[in-house]
């Protein structure tokens, strides 16, 4: 998992990407989305939706329920094909790939309502993202071959290093529909991570978790971009998570940025404040 | 912790003593018949059972295992039966079987198997391509079409290009009975192995991915067409080298064996053994196989019999019999052994206490 220092770079969330501001000319980001949009017969889930993620930025999308952030998600890994615009994943345009082949570009996901697999064991779970990283082929599995032996040994032996981030190699025998919600959490970040991304979008990933099992997630975000050098895109209603970790906001309402930028941006910024509270009356 | 008092038998041992099992299955089986304990009726049966076994495992691979539900796979025993049948009475392989050349009839048996396979792999990759766009319902229906396609098919065409081929209605006859009881078990453990091995490999992985969550798995890079299409594929091909030895069983094959009911036959195998479970097919295909010829005397009345113990199944056991519990020889073995032994147990605190 080693990445060319030189593509590292920072950035927050750019307002537009037709003008590129100044600060930002001289980066790649890892993610790019011009003027994305969706349509649901006459509903427009989002519009208009500009960002560009740098490679090893953790950035927030945040807004209230039913602003269309899942959508986004769904929109980036193909889950949905947009109406507008373009996705830009490390300059190449994703226009006409399939989930498959966006997962191949180099972006993992979560997902809000877990979809783990939920009768196989929690290793198989992780060899399932590490698919690719094996290469023996059918008549290589049906008749030992000793490509099958090294491909398997090497998977499981990575399976249990990613599965080490969250402390999990004791549980590999379990099936990963007993394990509990956080756990069940965790395994799926690993599972994404298996796949070996640039990108990874978290969906809620603290959803359901007490305030320590919350603190320890935030750690263990910023440890896995520091480790893997990786882009993490996360959606979540936890304000301490998202202020505390994320470089780079961006604040979704009605399928539309209202606003982007640094933490302390957001929190002073009125349209947001307007966008969680309501406007205030006038006197 | 727990997993301490179990012995994990080396790789290589394993294999071998599910392969020695085996053998000693067919040596036991082979003993019986031989000195008349089971009885020329019953080995008959034997085989009827393995040929069962093979269409059961492998329907099981696509409903089980990659969680669709075809309704047509009588329509691939089909295909493999023709494909099978037409070569063998094409080859000297009657003249030999009769004359007991075993030894020189042996390449023209495994080609036939082997051509039977092919050719309803085939067909279901045709089928399989634009069926598995479909799911559920869906694909039951495409999937039952094209059975009763291929059965009426095989009922109207008696020629093509003017050579008699397949006989209609009429049937098919005088086929070159390969389907001995030897044979067969071989077959049905080739058949099981070879399941087996791709199921624990990426590639078996992959497909039961796609039956968790069909969403996830594309997420994390599984070409989810492409597994669904292998397993469709895998599962047409073991019905086809089960339709070939069901042709050299009979030695005549009519088309209206392939009726739907056949299809539903075996889904029932699957469904009541468990789906997802290798070992819950053979045993319900074995179990339904012996009840159905002990039931041979009410006749269609066991069709009832056969509904009333699905209802009863989806009411008491709606995930089948065995789960998706796998059964696996040298496991049961490696507890017993545990169980001997213990190590590590009462040594180990002595050990540690010597230490202190």
């Amino acid at each position: 998992m080693k990445r060319d220092p030189r593509t590292v770079t920072k950035l927050v969330p750019v307002p537009s990407t037709n003008i590129i501001p100044e600060r930002d000319v001289d980066k790649s980001p890892i993610l790019e989305c011009r003027h994305l949009g969706i349509d649901f017969g006459g509903l427009t889930a989002v519009d208009d939706f500009n960002m560009a993620i740098g490679r090893t930025e953790i950035a927030g999308l945040i807004g209230p329920n039913g602003a269309g952030k899942t959508t986004v998600f769904n929109l980036l890994t193909r889950v949905y094909q947009p109406t507008r615009g373009t996705v830009l994943v490390d300059g190449h345009d994703t226009a006409g790939k399939t989930t498959t082949q966006i997962s191949h570009m180099g972006i993992a996901r979560t997902f809000q309502n877990i979809r783990l697999f939920k009768e196989l064991t929690v290793m198989d779970n992780v060899l399932i993202g590490l698919h690719h990283e094996m290469d023996y082929r059918l008549p290589g599995a049906i008749f030992r071959l000793p490509g099958y032996w090294r491909g398997e040994r090497i998977a499981r032996d990575r399976a249990r290093e990613l599965l080490g981030i969250f402390d999990m190699q004791d549980m590999v025998d379990y099936k990963a529909g007993s394990l509990p919600y956080g756990a069940q959490r965790r395994l799926e970040i690993v599972r994404a991570l298996a796949t070996g991304p640039s990108l990874l979008l978290l969906d809620e990933p603290a959803a359901g978790m007490n305030p320590s099992e919350t603190a320890e997630l935030m750690d263990n975000i910023v440890r896995i971009r520091d480790t893997f050098q990786i882009a993490i895109m996360l959606i979540e209603h936890d304000m301490n998570l998202v202020m505390g970790i994320c470089e780079g906001i961006c604040v979704l309402n009605f399928g539309r940025i209202i606003a982007k930028g640094t933490p302390e941006d957001i929190q002073a910024n009125p349209a947001v404040i307007e966008a969680y509270l309501g406007k205030k009356k006038e006197a | 912790m727990m997993k301490q008092n179990r012995i994990r038998i080396p790789m290589p041992l394993r294999y071998l003593i599910n392969i020695l099992l085996t053998v000693a299955l067919w040596g036991a089986l082979t003993a019986l018949i031989a000195g008349g304990v089971i009885t020329n009726y019953w080995s008959g049966i034997l085989v009827t059972i393995g040929i069962n076994i093979i269409l059961a495992v492998s329907l099981n691979v696509a409903t089980g295992y990659l969680g669709q539900l075809p309704l047509g796979h009588a329509g691939f025993m089909a295909v493999g039966a023709y494909a099978g049948s037409i070569y063998m009475k094409a080859t000297p392989l009657g003249e030999l079987i009769r004359s007991g050349d075993t030894l020189a009839a042996l390449p023209y048996m495994l080609v036939a198997l082997v051509l039977s396979g092919v050719v309803a792999g085939l067909f279901g990759l045709i089928i399989g391509i634009p069926a598995l766009r479909l799911k559920g319902d869906y694909l039951a229906i495409i999937t039952l079409g094209f059975g009763e396609i291929i059965r009426v098919v095989l009922t109207n065409i008696d020629s093509v290009l003017g050579f008699k081929f397949t006989y209609g209605a009429a049937g098919l006859k005088q086929i070159p009975k390969i389907s001995s009881f030897t044979l067969v078990f071989i077959c049905v453990a080739v058949t099981c192995l070879v399941i087996h091995m791709v199921m624990k490999s990426r590639h078996g992985r992959a497909i039961l991915s796609i039956r968790e969550n069909e969403i996830a798995a594309e997420s994390v890079g599984i070409n989810t067409t492409y597994y669904k299409v292998m397993a469709f594929v895998m599962s047409a091909f073991f019905a086809g080298i089960a339709g070939c030895l069901y042709a050299g069983y009979l030695g005549s094959l009519f088309p209206s064996t392939f009726k739907f009911m056949k299809s539903i036959e075996i889904l029932v195998m699957v469904v009541l053994g468990g789906m997802g479970s290798m070992l819950g097919s053979v045993l319900s295909a074995t179990v339904l196989t012996v009840i159905s010829e002990l039931l041979r005397s009410v006749g269609d009345l066991r069709m009832v019999f056969y509904s009333l113990a699905l209802v009863l199944m989806m009411i008491f056991r709606p995930k089948g019999l065995l789960g998706s519990y796998d059964f696996s020889m040298s496991r049961i073995l490696e507890k017993a052994l545990g169980f001997l032994f213990r190590p590590g147990t009462r040594k180990a605190q002595k050990k540690g206490g010597a230490a202190k």
